[in-house]
């Protein structure tokens, strides 16, 4: 069984949002960088949990990015995995991202991928399916659980109102969410393995780019609070009727 | 011509689906083609109703092994529908249905993606669509480069009209592949108004003190007609179901309400929630960040103001 999963690297939670060159760059002064809380707290630690279960599992990580990814990458490897993957590629759209993606899980021959819902900064939701539609694999997104059963993959997914489970034949590509594993905070055995584990760097392979970012703008700042006396709730359901007719 | 891809499920067309339907035909007036729908799988509406939102052609695959999802599957017959019917914008709802189909159709088609758009297309220089990134804490203008182009609108975040003609239904016929996936369970909070098309959220923070205690939020919600969230340890704690789990981590939503009870603020949980038109904070400690974000708030102990609210709800709507 081999598993590779896509590490993607992401502004802190808490990362000031600003804009810089004219709103057309991501303002990074002073940015903590951290893995992509889907892939960091659900896929990945999925696929280890699936390596403690069956040793002889093989797990590959795979980022596509610059060198100041290395930081993240080393410490997805001290979470675990047996090596990492990265595709040196500094900018480049979702498809070019699942490009590479793709052109690596070729090579490697894959039984499962794994990839997060989505990344917090881009929201794109897309890399997986892009992926899974290049190698032409089934795509089962958002998933909660995943549980494997020799070449039989189960795997509850989210959709509107509700659950639903799928089951499928290896190889897939599954997205991942919340429910999936319990996030884990890497030891300093695991601190310490990482440093001497593979990180191979690739050069991309050429894809023209099928979106390119214009600029970027915040959304306009509130009015302020408008406060209503903890004594009058008729008058906060007037105001909502009356004033902001949303009930 | 613009398609746009109708999302359903037990046999009616999703509400998202409708906006974006409104969206193809406004896209398609100011881009001077037409809009055409495609529905995959079998409903029980009349599809050329659809003709309310502006569409002028409905494209019907009538065959029930596609209201299960393979992804795969819907991907090969759309991209046939694509080819045949010479469309060069695909629109999907950003929904659970739009997020597994709209990348696989791009890869193939090699069509670029916007997904998460929140507006029409700005059409005066190339062609550049806005989109919400950051978790809603801001948006980009993203240029799509490719000849064909595929926006997943956001729910919520465009208008449904309701003044057309009734549209002309064709039968569409496409090979459909055998499914790889198979779905073997579904499991619906039934009686529930979905949290990702709810026009109205009523959410609850650990200041609730105990899943004993959402009474106080389910009632409000009833009242209301609303959905229910809550903030990330609410699900932790199991307190409330993870599909709940709205924020950063969690659930993106737009409604134009949300009421937000006992939950502080915190920068993750707002980013998942503060697309929404108007915020309502009901929160004890008046520094909470929350009333930061907020159109109005009551600074007061939940435990006493919501059962008010949900009374003044109530009357307002005639409801005993
Ligand atoms: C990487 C990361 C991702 C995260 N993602 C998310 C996310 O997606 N969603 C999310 O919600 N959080 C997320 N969090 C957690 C977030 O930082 C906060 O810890 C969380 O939102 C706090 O939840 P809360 O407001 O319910 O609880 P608290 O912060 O404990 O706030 C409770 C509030 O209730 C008020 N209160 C208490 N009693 C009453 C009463 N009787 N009446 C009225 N008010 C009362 C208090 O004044 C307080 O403001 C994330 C954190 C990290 C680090
Ligand atoms: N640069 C990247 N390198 C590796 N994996 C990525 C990269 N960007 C995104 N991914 C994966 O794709 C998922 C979805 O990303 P997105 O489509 O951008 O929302 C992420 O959770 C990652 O698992």
């Amino acid at each position: 069984m081999k598993i590779l999963v896509c590490i993607s690297k992401t502004p802190d939670t808490t990362a000031k949002i600003a804009f810089s060159d004219n709103n057309t760059k991501f303002a990074t002064d002073g940015v903590q960088w951290i893995i992509n809380p889907y892939d960091e707290w659900y896929s990945l630690v999925r696929a280890i949990e699936i390596k403690e279960a069956d040793p002889s599992t093989v797990l590959h990580l795979v980022n596509v990015g610059g060198a100041d990814s290395e930081p993240i990458i080393r410490k997805a490897l001290a979470l675990g995995g047996d090596e990492a993957i990265r595709i040196n590629l500094e900018a480049g759209d979702a498809f070019c991202i699942a490009s590479q993606i793709a052109s690596v899980a070729k090579e490697g021959g894959y039984d499962l991928i794994l990839t997060g819902k989505e990344t917090i900064d881009y929201n794109g939701s897309s890399i997986g399916g892009m992926v899974a539609e290049l190698l032409n694999i089934p795509y089962i997104s958002h998933a909660l659980k995943l549980t494997l059963d020799g070449n039989e993959v189960s795997c509850v997914r989210e959709i509107e109102g509700g659950e639903e489970t799928d089951k499928v034949t290896l190889p897939v590509l599954v997205s991942c969410q919340k429910g999936m594993a319990e996030q884990r905070i890497p030891n300093m055995r695991g601190i310490m393995g990482a440093r001497t584990k593979p990180l191979k760097v690739l050069e991309p392979v050429a894809v023209d780019a099928l979106t390119q970012i214009v600029s970027y703008d915040l959304p306009p700042a509130k009015e302020g609070v408008k406060l209503i006396p903890a004594d009058q709730p008729e008058e906060l359901v007037r105001l909502l009727r009356d004033e902001a007719k949303v009930i | 011509m613009v398609l746009v891809i109708i999302d359903h499920a037990d046999g009616k067309i999703k509400k998202s689906s409708l906006e974006a339907a409104t969206y193809a035909a406004e896209l398609a007036a100011q881009t001077g083609t037409t809009a055409e729908a495609l529905i995959a799988g079998t409903i029980s509406e009349d599809a050329s109703l659809l003709g309310l939102q502006g569409i002028k052609k409905v494209h019907t695959l009538s065959d029930v092994s596609l209201n299960n999802l393979d992804a795969q599957v819907h991907t090969a017959v759309i991209s046939e529908a694509v080819e045949k019917t010479g469309a060069t914008i695909v629109v999907f709802s950003n929904n659970s249905y739009g997020k597994s189909v709209a990348p696989r159709l791009s890869a193939k088609l090699k069509a670029g993606l916007v997904a998460g758009a929140t507006a029409l297309p700005d059409t005066s220089n190339g062609f550049v669509v806005r989109k919400s990134v950051f978790s809603g804490k801001a948006f980009a203008n993203v240029g799509i480069l490719s000849a064909k182009k595929i926006i997943s609108l956001n729910p919520n975040a465009f208008h449904i009209a309701d003044g057309g003609q009734k549209a002309e239904l064709v039968p569409f016929a496409a090979s459909v592949p055998q499914p790889k996936v198979t779905v073997t369970g579904t499991e619906k909070v039934t009686g529930e108004v979905s949290l990702s098309e709810a026009e109205i959220v009523v959410s609850g923070g650990r200041g609730l003190k105990g899943p004993e205690n959402w009474y106080l939020v389910t009632d409000l919600a009833h009242a209301l007609g609303a959905a229910t969230a809550c903030s990330r340890p609410v699900a932790d704690s199991d307190w409330r179901p993870h599909h709940e789990h709205v924020g950063q981590t969690g659930l993106a939503i737009a409604p134009n309400l949300y009421i937000a009870i006992g939950i502080s603020g915190a920068i993750q949980h707002l980013a998942g929630v503060n697309r929404s038109k108007t915020i309502v904070v009901i929160n004890k400690d008046p520094e909470a960040p929350f009333f930061k974000a907020a159109d109005y708030g009551i600074v007061g102990d939940a435990f006493e103001v919501v059962p008010k609210i949900t009374e003044a709800v109530k009357k307002l709507k005639g409801i005993s």
